[in-house]
């Protein structure tokens, strides 16, 4: 063992080597959790019929249901059929698949079921110290938990199914300290999208990011896992913010973590994993909080980002920015701010936890979206949707003129139908604003759960500040 | 897999930086069960019109980019989604390598795995195969090198083993069920 100080990145990777990286072979690196949905994984499960292998450990795989399946109460419970037949295809060879190689699936009317993304943490399932994969590159949220989590492509699923392990060269690590206090009104989403923007979409291509100082350690565990969410955005292969106490009275009796004595047995491993002093990042970045604003996207990466009071940038010269302002109507100079909004959507991996929906319902409380305007509001999980319905804040949506929905990833990127028209301005909760995402020719700005409601009610993009 | 040692192939440049993977293959194509055929869905949403008829003025529908097995790419080509319907979609309509001068994590590691070459070169030979569309370029696996139509050879970084698996057309999966042993005796330490 060395006893060079070391990070948390690298901890949790040393933890799982199977066998170490040498210049000739990538490291076989141990997974401990396997999240599969049903839009990744039927293809890997070809694979394993092929060439007539089981997965290896069952146990340590969960499926769910997210990505193309209906929000519309009636074709999730109420025996309507999927209305885009290969979805329901999808679905049905997720069922066959799950059913003949033993693993568990949180079906799509259980009660557990959700994004895969949320479901993960809500359970308990995703601890500090873990290496988490999915088909998914979001899988960075787990990150907030002090895991090593980030997403892999269909072949890879094909490998940790039949191996429990992925060859995987070790990446840089990050450093990114935010120190400070965020300014009322201003989020972890406003966090990260400032971010994204300050290091671009390609800052931390090849590293691994590893979020740190007091803004953060002051952040609950929804908001952390808003930020490592989108470490994606940035590039990065995941996002990891050091778990603390915050992370132990989060995962303390959920249904999946630890108990009794297995539970003290964690903590005390859980508590050697944060970065040593002196340990050594490859790159490090300073953020000052107090400096952020509510911050919108106005482009068509998520590093297209301006303070909501901002103006859009001109770049003389640049053709690929010209054309991103052209597939958004926008023109440099004008502010972002009263741009007509056309659809606002709630929800995502990103932003669709409870303390999102709060805080959205606590600015729509009393007040009624703009006329013309649609707004969907789709909860991450279906465990997130009851807790919303139990405070009573789906009435709150409903009575805003809202449609309340159930959880799935929707409007995200529109392969359940939920999209945005072409030229239509939505602005959204979610992770994404490239070309397309949520429909052909939509128009995505992306924002705050607070921003996207004081967007809401006004009809334009709204500066949440100006109704709190 | 089959093996891939040499390509030689004219180019089709796409000079945009940031073509993300819903870019690649729009995400309401990905509601299949299969990998083939989403070669018709490449770039879906750029190539063809509102009515599906092809754009005249973008790069793939121009007649001089038929057969063409070479993309040339801005920078951070393929990030966003991890989903490998990008480099199937790109190797379903006849890709076999991209050039660039940075390529996204993910959306590399997916092309490797299945045989699409990602090509990583200085910014000032990505400018001149930008400024000429159409050359005809060879890249050649073993020796990490790619041949421009001047007579300059460049070189690209490709780490050892997947070097190793283009050139004997073998996949990673066959390596990590041969070390079922050692994965057996790491889940009994753990």
């Amino acid at each position: 063992m060395s006893a060079a100080p070391q990070t948390l990145f690298d901890k949790v990777w040393q933890q799982h080597e199977v066998s170490a990286e040498s210049a000739s072979a990538p490291a076989v690196l141990y997974i401990d959790l396997h999240l599969i949905h049903e839009v990744t994984s039927p293809q890997a499960f070809s694979v394993l019929r092929q060439r007539g292998l089981k997965v290896h450990r069952p146990e340590r795989t969960l499926a769910t249901m997210d990505h193309s399946t209906p929000t519309h109460s009636a074709q999730v419970f109420g025996g309507a059929p999927i209305a885009i037949d290969s979805a329901a295809r999808q679905v049905a060879a997720l069922e066959k698949n799950c059913a003949e190689f033993g693993v568990e699936l949180l079906a799509l009317r259980h009660a557990q079921r959700g994004i895969v993304h949320v479901i993960g943490p809500e359970l308990g399932l995703s601890q500090p110290g873990q290496t988490i994969v999915c088909g998914d590159s979001h899988t960075s949220t787990h990150g907030a938990l002090g895991a090593l989590a980030f997403g892999i492509g269909t072949t890879e699923v094909g490998h940790v199914l039949a191996t429990q392990c992925l060859l995987q060269r070790k990446p840089k690590a990050f450093a990114l300290n935010v120190e400070g206090a965020l300014a009322p009104g201003v989020t972890a989403k406003d966090l990260i999208l400032a971010i994204v923007g300050t290091i671009g979409v390609d800052g931390g291509t090849g590293h691994v990011l590893e979020y740190r100082g007091m803004t953060i350690r002051a952040l609950d565990m929804e908001e952390r896992m808003t930020v490592c969410n989108m470490s994606i955005e940035a590039g990065a292969r995941a996002g990891m913010i050091a778990p603390d106490e915050t992370t132990y009275a989060y995962l303390a009796g959920r249904p999946r973590a630890p108990q009794g004595a297995a539970w003290e047995r964690a903590l005390s491993a859980w508590r050697a994993l944060p970065s040593d002093a002196g340990a050594h990042f490859e790159r490090t970045v300073d953020i000052e909080a107090a400096a952020i604003e509510p911050m919108i996207t106005y482009g068509t990466n998520p590093g297209m980002v301006i303070p909501i009071g901002g103006q859009i940038p001109a770049r003389p010269g640049d053709a690929a920015f010209a054309r991103a302002l052209t597939y958004m109507g926008l023109t440099p100079g004008q502010p972002i701010k009263d741009q007509k909004v056309n659809v606002v959507f709630l929800g995502s991996c990103t932003n669709a936890r409870l303390s999102d929906l709060r805080q959205a319902a606590a600015l729509l409380r009393g007040r009624h979206i703009a006329r013309g305007l649609k707004m969907l509001v789709v909860p991450g999980s279906q465990q997130v949707k009851r807790e919303a319905e139990t405070e009573g804040l789906d009435r709150v949506f409903l009575e805003a003129g809202a449609e309340w929905r159930e959880s799935g990833c929707s409007m995200c990127l529109g392969m359940n139908g939920d999209l945005v028209a072409r030229g239509e301005y939505a602005v959204s909760t979610s992770n994404r604003n490239f070309e397309g995402r949520q429909g052909a020719g939509a128009r995505t700005l992306l924002a705050s759960p607070l921003t996207a409601a004081a967007s809401a009610v006004t009809g334009r993009v709204t500066d949440p500040r100006e109704l709190m | 897999m089959h093996a891939f040692t040499h390509l030689t192939s004219r180019t089709v440049v796409l000079a945009d930086a940031n073509i993300d993977t819903d870019r690649i293959i729009p995400a309401r194509f990905l509601t299949t069960t299969t990998r083939d055929g989403l070669g018709k869905q490449l770039f879906a949403d750029w190539r063809y019109d509102a009515n599906g008829a092809p754009r005249a003025d973008f790069a793939l529908n121009q007649p001089t980019a038929a057969g063409c097995q070479v993309l040339v790419a801005g920078r951070n080509f393929g990030c966003g989604s991890s989903r490998e319907h990008a480099p199937w979609a790109l190797m379903d309509h006849g890709f076999r390598a991209v050039i660039s001068t940075e390529i996204a994590d993910i959306f590399r590691s997916n092309a490797l795995k299945n045989g699409l070459l990602p090509v990583l070169v200085p910014e000032a030979v990505s400018a001149w195969l930008m400024q000429h569309p159409g050359v005809e370029v060879t890249l050649d696996v073993a020796a990490r090198t790619l041949a421009l139509p001047d007579g300059r050879q460049v070189s690209f970084p490709l780490e050892a083993f997947a070097q190793h698996c283009l050139l004997e057309g073998v996949d990673e999966l066959g390596y990590l069920l041969a070390r079922a042993a050692q994965i057996e005796a790491y889940e009994r330490r753990a």
